[in-house]
């Protein structure tokens, strides 16, 4: 594996078969199933699929957030040793922005409309440390200068409306680090911002990473986030990982059709232009109802023999030990298959229109 | 802040002289609504009648007529046609009975249905909420009237729990005033609480799932503080608004039959006493009256909103 040194330190948080199932009106549905991963100090982990494969879900039952009447949990979350999964709600609140704090994917609705961001900064605060009020202030507004909000001694009197999305994620972020985190989870923190403020937040990201040495489990469906900023990738379809490993296994030697898919629906301004950008045809299985065996079958042009029986996430590429995938495709064919050109050797593209909205709409 | 408190008041201007208007007018053109029939007694005599339609103005153009009169309302010498009494002096008598029963009323119904609220909301499909709904349903459908008549009968007449009736001011004896009031005070309630507990517990399940709540939830404060800092703030703001309605109501004589059950004797009962007589001169003064507090509580809810919600600005 071509991680960074601390690859040989002890993961921070292992999961191992995470499953997690609500009842819904439609039936069971299996919003993630089996997913395990290592997370090691300083190490930026991307998690990315489309929208409903069971990434976002995945991220908040760390923190127990997906808690309901309805939800059913299965596997093992270990943080330093602490069982999240099975975790009391006490253990869970002392571990929740003190040693796992997350940042979620819209700014405009994440921060109370009625409190003065300060002083949401400060409840948090609080909440770990038994800091007077004056020195909880004073650590909220040093937080706010370190994320790069101008003026921050003031604008920590205002109220979320009197911000811009990008400053609210800001201050989301500056919410996540007020406790120094060994673990940050975002949760598609840069959808709702337009490109050029989503290059600063990605910026403070990875400076933060180098001066806290903090973990950072990175949600997204945008591979050009992924490209820029992860060490680690695990590519999730249907609730499960299909391909899992270093940046540049999954970047460069992608081994699942559907990674390829993803990745020929980038655009990219090194390729001849097209009249449309390659797509991957058909939509994710509902999750109440995912097809026998390999769930992107009914999607994938690719045929094997076992296609109906769930493939196992494995290594196959030989000398690849940390790059697993779930597809039942020889790492040679595979390779024939890709040597074809981009956009075509994935999931063929379908007349169709792009479904992505441009980003910078926002 | 000025501004808008300062356009509220004209505001308010025109709310009374429009109200008062269509008052008059209604009662002037209402069968059988000639007051110089009622005041002259049984079968008068036309030189009687004319006499009294001379003494009375009732002989001058209706506007002629209702200048003169609200002139009197607010120079305080206007009186009721069939008592002859001052009807200034007959409302500022009912005004502390009437604020008793409203304030006292509005601080339970608040308190109860907040908590009750809180309480299903938190336990949202679980027994206790299937339970405090079915009461919720069963308070809204007591009628003052009815669930007035049981407390009078079995804890007033009956037990002797409470006092049937009277009034004593809070300056006199503040336990005797309380004592006096609990039972309008619990009958008015029943409803409110009925109502206000259902409205708060949807608002409080609505904000539950917004994505604030989840962001505070990750901060890992307790759910109690969750509760009450983040939820409950945020859903307080329509029950405002009703509260600012209902009570400007209660305050404003709106709680007829509250009074008439108690016999308070308050502005609500002197109004219900005064359209029964169709005395028309009471029955405008309390309704300017009455339409004077909505106006202003609706006033006060605004700030009270803005205070709650620093996305709203007074303009």
């Amino acid at each position: 594996m071509s991680t960074p040194p601390s690859s040989l330190a002890p993961p921070i948080l292992e999961v191992r078969d995470l499953a997690v199932s609500f009842a819904t009106d439609q039936g069971i549905v299996q919003a993630v199933d089996g997913v395990s991963f290592d997370l090691r100090a300083g190490e930026i982990l991307a998690v990315v699929g489309e929208s409903g494969c069971g990434k976002s879900v995945t991220a908040m039952t760390l923190l127990g957030l997906t808690r309901s009447p309805n939800a059913r949990f299965a596997g093992t979350a270990t943080y330093k040793g602490t069982e999240l999964i099975g975790a009391s709600d006490a253990q869970l609140q002392r571990i929740r922005g003190e040693e796992i704090a997350m940042i979620f994917q819209d700014p405009m609705a994440s921060l109370n409309p009625v409190m003065r961001i300060g002083d949401q900064i400060v409840e948090q605060i609080q909440a770990h440390e038994d800091l007077p009020d004056e020195r909880a202030h004073e650590r909220a507004v040093e937080l706010l200068q370190r994320v790069g909000i101008p003026r921050a001694k003031q604008r920590a009197g205002s109220y979320p409306h009197e911000f811009s999305g990008g400053m609210r994620q800001r201050v989301m972020i500056a919410l996540a680090l007020s406790c120094d985190p060994s673990v940050l989870i975002a949760d598609e923190p840069t959808t709702a911002l337009d490109v050029t403020v989503q290059a600063q937040i990605l910026q403070r990201f990875r400076e933060l990473r180098d001066e806290t040495n903090a973990a950072l489990i990175l949600v997204t469906h945008d591979l050009g986030v992924v490209a820029d900023v992860a060490d680690n990738v695990a590519v999730m379809y249907a609730g499960r990982i299909v391909e899992q490993g270093t940046l540049d296994d999954v970047f460069y030697d992608p081994q699942h059709p559907y990674t390829w898919g993803l990745l020929g629906a980038i655009t990219r301004i090194d390729r001849p232009r097209r009249t449309r950008l390659p797509t991957i045809p058909g939509l994710p299985p509902s999750l109440a109802n995912r097809p026998q065996g390999c769930h992107l079958r009914p999607r994938c042009p690719h045929e094997h023999e076992h296609c109906l029986q769930s493939p196992p996430l494995v290594a196959r590429v030989p000398g690849e030990d940390g790059h697993l995938d779930r597809c039942w495709l020889e790492p040679e064919r595979k390779r024939r298959l890709r040597e074809l050109e981009p956009g075509e050797i994935g999931l063929r593209p379908k007349d169709v229109s792009p479904t992505k909205p441009t980003r910078d709409a926002a | 802040m000025a501004r808008f408190v300062a356009r509220r008041l004209l505001a308010m201007v025109a709310v009374l002289f429009a109200i008062s208007v269509i008052t008059f007018t209604i009662f002037n053109v209402i069968p059988n609504g000639d007051p110089a029939y009622r005041l002259a007694g049984k079968s008068p005599t036309p030189d009687t009648i004319r006499q009294i339609r001379h003494t009375w103005g009732f002989d001058k153009p209706v506007p002629v007529q209702y200048l003169k009169t609200m002139e009197k309302i607010f120079g305080g010498s206007l009186v009721s046609y069939s008592q002859n009494l001052n009807v200034d002096d007959q409302i500022v008598q009912g005004i502390p009975r009437t604020l008793s029963l409203a304030i006292g009323a509005g601080v339970i119904w608040m308190f109860f249905a907040i908590a009750l609220g809180l309480f299903t909301a938190v336990r949202a499909g679980r027994s206790a909420d299937r339970l405090m709904t079915a009461l919720a349903m069963v308070g809204v459908s007591m009628p003052v009237f009815w669930i007035g008549a049981l407390m009078t009968y079995y804890l007033g007449f009956k037990a002797g729990l409470f006092p049937n009736g009277g009034y004593v001011p809070i300056t006199k004896n503040p336990i005797q005033w309380a004592y006096h009031l609990i039972m309008p005070w619990t009958a008015l309630s029943i409803l409110f609480i009925g109502v206000y507990s259902r409205v708060l517990r949807g608002n409080l399940l609505d904000t539950m799932s917004e994505d604030y709540v989840r962001t505070a939830r990750a901060k890992g404060i307790s759910e109690r503080r969750i509760l009450l800092r983040h939820v409950l703030r945020n859903s307080l703001i329509p029950i405002v608004t009703l509260f600012g309605l209902d009570f400007g109501a209660v305050v404003g004589g709106g709680a007829i039959l509250t009074e008439k059950v108690f016999d308070l004797q308050g502005v609500g009962q002197y109004a219900a006493e005064s359209i029964a007589q169709l005395d028309v001169p009471p029955v405008l003064a309390v309704t300017m009256f009455g339409a004077f507090f909505i106006v202003l509580l609706n006033t006060v809810v605004d700030i009270v909103y803005a205070a709650l919600d620093p996305r709203i600005r007074l303009s």
